[in-house]
């Protein structure tokens, strides 16, 4: 039985390190494409931000002061239980949410849209958001935080299936080079692209694209897989680099997310995280241990199952030969 | 890597500047501050531009660099502050304001994120003797936040909230930021866009247009959006 105070705690404990420690796989990212950069005022972008992540880890202190829109990514075995239910789960994300602001100290970002009030604390009306999904077969919970800014980076479109993979290819660079001017994206970033779903899924999947899988991660589907190669490429290919200066480091990686949608269109959304990706994942075991990682492990073959039923029905193939 | 970045002009310069210290600095260069700084973004632009708040004592006499930034702060229950990271914000929408607020405020020095437009320095930085500095990254926090050696006093902290309160800072050694438009206005995004702009023709060759275009939609990809 998990309890809300192991909740609220371990959540208190991702806030932290999502703020103050890049996740390795995008340092690696990042040291890579410093080899490989041409550009001396992109390179030294790069070299300044890595400085920036070895001044945060030291001091334990947050890495950017934009400390973005703190939010949650539940994922509950289906064998998992909880002492104070859902409702317990959620007023631990929240309450975390409030003392992390507090203790690291969080910039309290959040305030109402029209009134502009602000709680000081980054919770309010539908924040910090929680997305949930299960996993069939265990009794742990997996909470992931994700701190993203929320202003430039990101970007909608209705295409159709006529469009192709030259109208996939268009409104990418579209985007990465409308909001990679003057380094507005703050890349080079991992790169999220939602394809398909209807507008808010597009939306969703694009997002968790670029914030819930980690440099190097491929989608299982090898055409999509070598799409997001083709992409990251693409991207690298614009002649931009960090800040929007001349260079060439846009993409530390691209990942694509799909869902079935409607048979007359192709919603696509481009999400670029940042160059702080604040992400950090814990999971709690049923008798309340935790265990720390980077790697959100969010999409699994049960969240992108074709079929009704789970496990999937297999087709013989001695039968079939 | 290191090597191919070591090449930037690094300058250290003690707040308030003089027009001698800013008439020396070219766009590109690195630069570190010492001295006094404050925060002002739209919320304390509104209150003294539009509102008619005054200026708060001595602000104007002890700095005249004014970041656009909240930092990652809180206040203590005993009234002292903790200051983990400083981030600057995009500057671009503060663009209605600026015209005032170096009247009123006298400020030589802006940072922030992303600039402005060129026509923004030559008809409002220009003309009285103002540079940009812009933040690199984005999202030096740490770096920055290690700069900040005491917060001095902030303003309207209740009234407006941590992240657009007038924090004022005592700093050391803070940055780096990069000069990116100089007394006579010159641009170091606009120099780099340019170069990236002749490139783009080429990239979107043999892409077909999609079947649907959008309202109001610029097919022009020299355009910035600010």
């Amino acid at each position: 039985m998990i309890n809300d105070h192991q909740i609220e705690q371990a959540a208190g404990q991702i806030m932290s390190n999502a703020a103050i420690d890049i996740p390795e796989d995008y340092r690696r990212g990042i040291e890579d494409m410093a080899k490989w950069e041409e550009g001396e005022l992109s390179c030294f972008v790069l070299q300044t931000m890595m400085d920036n992540w070895n001044a945060a880890t030291e001091d334990r202190r947050p890495m950017c002061a934009d400390t973005g829109l703190p939010r949650f990514y539940v994922k509950v075995g289906n064998n998992a239980r909880l002492e104070g239910g859902f409702i317990g789960l959620e007023r631990a994300l929240r309450s975390a949410t409030a003392l992390a602001t507090q203790e690291i100290p969080l910039r309290p970002n959040r305030v109402h849209p029209l009134w502009r009030t602000d709680h000081n604390n980054n919770v309010g009306i539908n924040a910090p958001e929680i997305d949930w999904s299960f996993e069939p077969g265990v009794d742990w919970i997996d909470i992931t935080t994700v701190h993203k800014g929320g202003l430039f980076g990101s970007d909608y479109r209705m295409l159709f299936p006529g469009d192709g993979i030259d109208g996939i290819k268009r409104f990418y660079l579209d985007t990465l080079i409308a909001f990679g001017k003057r380094g507005l994206a703050c890349q080079p970033a991992i790169v999220g692209v939602g394809l398909g779903g209807s507008k808010d899924i597009t939306m969703v999947l694009g997002k968790q694209a670029a914030c819930l899988r980690i440099v190097g991660n491929r989608n299982p589907d090898p055409k999509i897989a070598e799409l997001e190669l083709e992409l990251k490429k693409l991207g690298n290919s614009i002649g931009m680099g960090a800040m929007g200066f001349v260079g060439n480091a846009m993409v530390a990686d691209c990942h694509i997310e799909v869902g079935f949608t409607h048979t007359g269109g192709m919603p696509m959304s481009v999400h670029t995280f940042c160059l702080s990706s604040r992400r950090a994942t814990v999971r709690i075991h049923a008798d309340g241990n935790t265990e720390f990682r980077v790697d959100p492990q969010w999409f699994t073959p049960y969240m992108r199952r074709e079929t009704v039923e789970w496990p999937a029905k297999q087709p013989d193939k001695k039968k079939s030969v | 890597m290191a090597s191919k970045a070591a090449g930037q002009e690094k300058v250290r310069l003690k707040v308030p500047v003089t027009p001698e210290d800013l008439a020396g600095l070219k766009i590109g260069t690195v630069v570190y501050l010492d001295g006094v700084i404050y925060t002002a973004r739209e919320a304390v632009y509104k209150k003294i531009i539009e509102d008619g708040a005054a200026l708060p004592d001595g602000v104007k006499e002890l700095s005249n660099v004014n970041f656009h930034c909240s930092p990652a702060a809180s206040v203590g229950a005993d009234g002292s502050y903790k200051v983990g990271g400083v981030t600057a914000t995009a500057s671009f929408r503060f663009s209605q304001w600026m015209a005032e607020w170096f009247k009123l405020s006298n400020a030589k020095i802006i940072i922030g994120k992303g600039g402005m437009t060129t026509q923004d320095y030559r008809d409002l930085f220009v003309p009285v003797g103002a540079i940009y500095l812009t933040t690199v990254g984005y999202g030096t926090g740490a770096l920055l936040g290690r700069g900040i050696k005491n917060v001095r006093q902030v303003h309207w902290l209740e009234q407006l909230g941590n992240a657009q309160a007038m924090w004022i800072f005592e700093v050391e050694n803070f940055g780096p930021f990069l000069v990116e438009s100089d007394l006579d206005g010159n641009s170091l995004f606009e120099q780099h866009g340019k170069i990236i702009n002749a490139n783009l023709e080429k990239l979107y060759k043999g892409l077909k247009a999609p079947a649907l275009s959008r309202f109001g939609e610029t097919d022009d990809r020299k355009d910035e959006l600010i």
